[in-house]
């Protein structure tokens, strides 16, 4: 079997970047993707980025990626990448089973950092099987990575920034955008965005929801009705929409299976997307030498997967004996631009779930 | 409502421009209202003109006497909340950024649109750029009625 130092699993931004801190202090990764390419989601995002300029801020999604990547590439010797490589099993000896094309491989880490990023959660409404309704990460993919467009029109159920991006991303290509739902009372993401949509014609329709979706072999239509204060349908508020696609973007939860198969603590944080893994301020797990970074471990953005992936690296590489020349200086600065971050009002879900992870959300 | 359906009101589309003398030069507007994490406006700006300071989260302030209306700014924002503008003498001239293909032309006669997606008028299309400094966002310079200082955002093509 062969043993290495440190195995990344996901070769998304906090991978990637977890590879470079690493590659930088002298210790050697091997990063495991299971997509043909690493890149995670930056890969589809073809909007310019938020975030100050050290995360690659005004930047567009695919172009960051190709930077990480580049960042890595650097270090031939220190990185070594294996893609259409999925992790599909995790013991607590710090063993992987790997599939690769039809084929098992056990290998073993001294340290690990799980990379996974988040997958989308999905909605229950009748009928939400029909071909046609796709969840918004697949609807990227297929045009932005691809160049298959999904329909012919849309409507999007989901204001946060992904639905708002991934509709003006339609618009973009050519789809029609009937209107995005919204069940909440206000828009969830960014309001630039927002406006950016509506001056494009687009409604943006708060406390409304999907309730069934309808068509014989594919969507034909949709039924929305609006929400009262309690998330309940208000009868006699049905309309209908004629339209061949619904796109659906509600939110996305840590992808967490394998440190399930290592026992790691976990706890359900509703503010991180779901259940996550309980970590100590380095972001290592309750099992010794296994680390995460990036969505992964709550749900954030490329900016702080980005900074998380840095920051593990470098104390991944501290801990097997490999500590950056500039590991203080660096501690400081990247436990600084996360907090920077997440300082303002969007980033308050993951101060509060940061502190109920922690233990702490009494203590405000 | 900018919160329930991406329209800020009258009061807060003001709220960004400056006093009228200012815009016989062209001046960056920066729509952008809320606390979000961003700040490539300011440090994009070659005359240091947009300030966020320290905590990223900070909405941008124009200084309206160093701004010069070069537009680097209108490119450079992920949100494409800004656009300058400027006054003469029987119109007005704003640059707005675009990201739909195919762009219109040069001299083409162009819907003008406000906050709400409503077409309120015809504009012409000046001037239509797109360096790779713009990094695929491209700069239209489009010439509107006077009237639309405070309504006109963005232009739609004819079918
Ligand atoms: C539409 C959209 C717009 C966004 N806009 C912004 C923005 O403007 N600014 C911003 O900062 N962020 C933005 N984000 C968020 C950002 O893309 C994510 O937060 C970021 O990609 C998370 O990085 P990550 O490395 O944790 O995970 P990911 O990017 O999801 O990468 C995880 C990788 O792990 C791989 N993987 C998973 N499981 C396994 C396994 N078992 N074995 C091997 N490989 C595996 C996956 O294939 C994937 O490549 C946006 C996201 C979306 C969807
Ligand atoms: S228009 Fe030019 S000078 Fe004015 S704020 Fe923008 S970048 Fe700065
Ligand atoms: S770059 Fe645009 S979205 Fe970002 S802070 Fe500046 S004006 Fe707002």
């Amino acid at each position: 079997m062969r043993e290495l130092d440190l195995v990344i699993i996901g070769g998304g931004p906090a991978g990637l970047s977890a590879a470079k801190i690493a590659a930088e202090s002298g210790l050697n990764s091997l990063i495991i993707e299971r997509d043909y390419k690493v890149g995670g989601q930056l890969v589809k995002q073809t909007h310019m980025f938020f975030g100050s300029e050290k995360q690659y801020a005004k930047t567009r999604g695919i172009d960051i990626a190709k930077i990480l990547v580049n960042d890595v590439l650097a270090y031939p010797d220190k990185v070594e990448i294996m893609t259409e490589t999925t992790v599909v099993g995790l013991y607590k000896d710090n063993v992987l089973t790997l599939l690769q094309k039809e084929k098992y491989i056990k290998i073993k880490a001294k340290a690990i950092i799980i990379a996974t990023g988040a997958s989308e959660k999905f909605l229950a409404f009748e009928n939400n099987d029909l071909p046609g309704i796709y969840g918004a990460g697949a609807v990227q993919t297929l045009m932005n990575v691809h160049g298959v467009l999904p329909s012919e029109e849309v409507v999007m159920v989901g204001s946060g920034n992904i639905g708002l991006i991934v509709s003006y991303q339609l618009i973009q290509a050519g789809v029609k955008v009937k209107a995005v739902l919204e069940a909440a009372p206000t828009i969830g993401g960014y309001k630039v965005h927002a406006s950016k949509l509506k001056r494009l014609g687009v409604d943006i329709l708060t406390s409304t929801s999907v309730k069934r979706a309808e068509g014989k072999d594919t969507l034909e239509k949709i039924i929305i009705a609006k929400l009262d204060k309690n998330w309940d349908y208000i009868p006699g508020t049905e309309e209908e929409i004629i339209v061949d696609a619904l796109c659906i973007s509600v939110g996305l939860s840590p992808l967490t299976s394998l440190l399930s198969m290592v026992e790691a603590d976990m706890k359900f944080v509703n503010y991180l997307g779901g259940l996550v893994p309980v970590i100590n301020h380095q972001h290592e797990t309750s099992i010794k030498n296994i680390f995460v970074a990036g969505d992964v471990c709550g749900v954030e953005e490329a900016s702080s997967a980005i900074v998380e992936g840095y920051f593990s690296g470098l104390i991944v590489a501290e801990r097997l004996g490999y500590k950056h020349p500039n590991h203080e200086e660096l501690y400081q600065d990247f436990e600084a631009q996360l907090e920077n971050l997440r300082s303002g009002p969007f980033g308050e879900k993951t101060r509060l779930g940061l502190k109920e992870l922690r233990g702490e959300n009494n203590a405000e | 409502m900018l919160n329930k359906n991406g329209v800020p009101s009258l009061e807060e589309i003001k709220s960004r421009f400056p006093s009228e003398e200012f815009l016989n030069k062209p001046k960056a507007i920066t729509e952008c209202y809320e606390n979000i994490p961003c700040n490539p406006c300011s440090t994009s700006c070659p005359f240091d003109a947009i300030y966020i300071g320290e905590d990223i989260n900070t909405p941008p302030v124009v200084d309206f006497e160093k701004c010069t209306g070069c537009g680097v700014c209108v490119y450079n924002c992920p949100g494409l909340a800004i656009f300058t503008v400027q006054k003469k003498e029987d119109c007005l001239v704003f640059k707005i950024p675009y990201e739909l293909v195919p762009y219109p032309e040069k001299g083409e006669i162009v819907n003008a649109i406000n906050r709400n997606g409503d077409i309120i008028g015809e504009c012409e299309i000046e001037k239509v750029s797109i360096t790779n400094r713009q990094d695929r966002t491209a700069l239209l310079q489009v010439k509107v009625a006077q009237e639309l200082l405070y309504e006109f955002i963005t232009v739609r093509r004819k079918l």
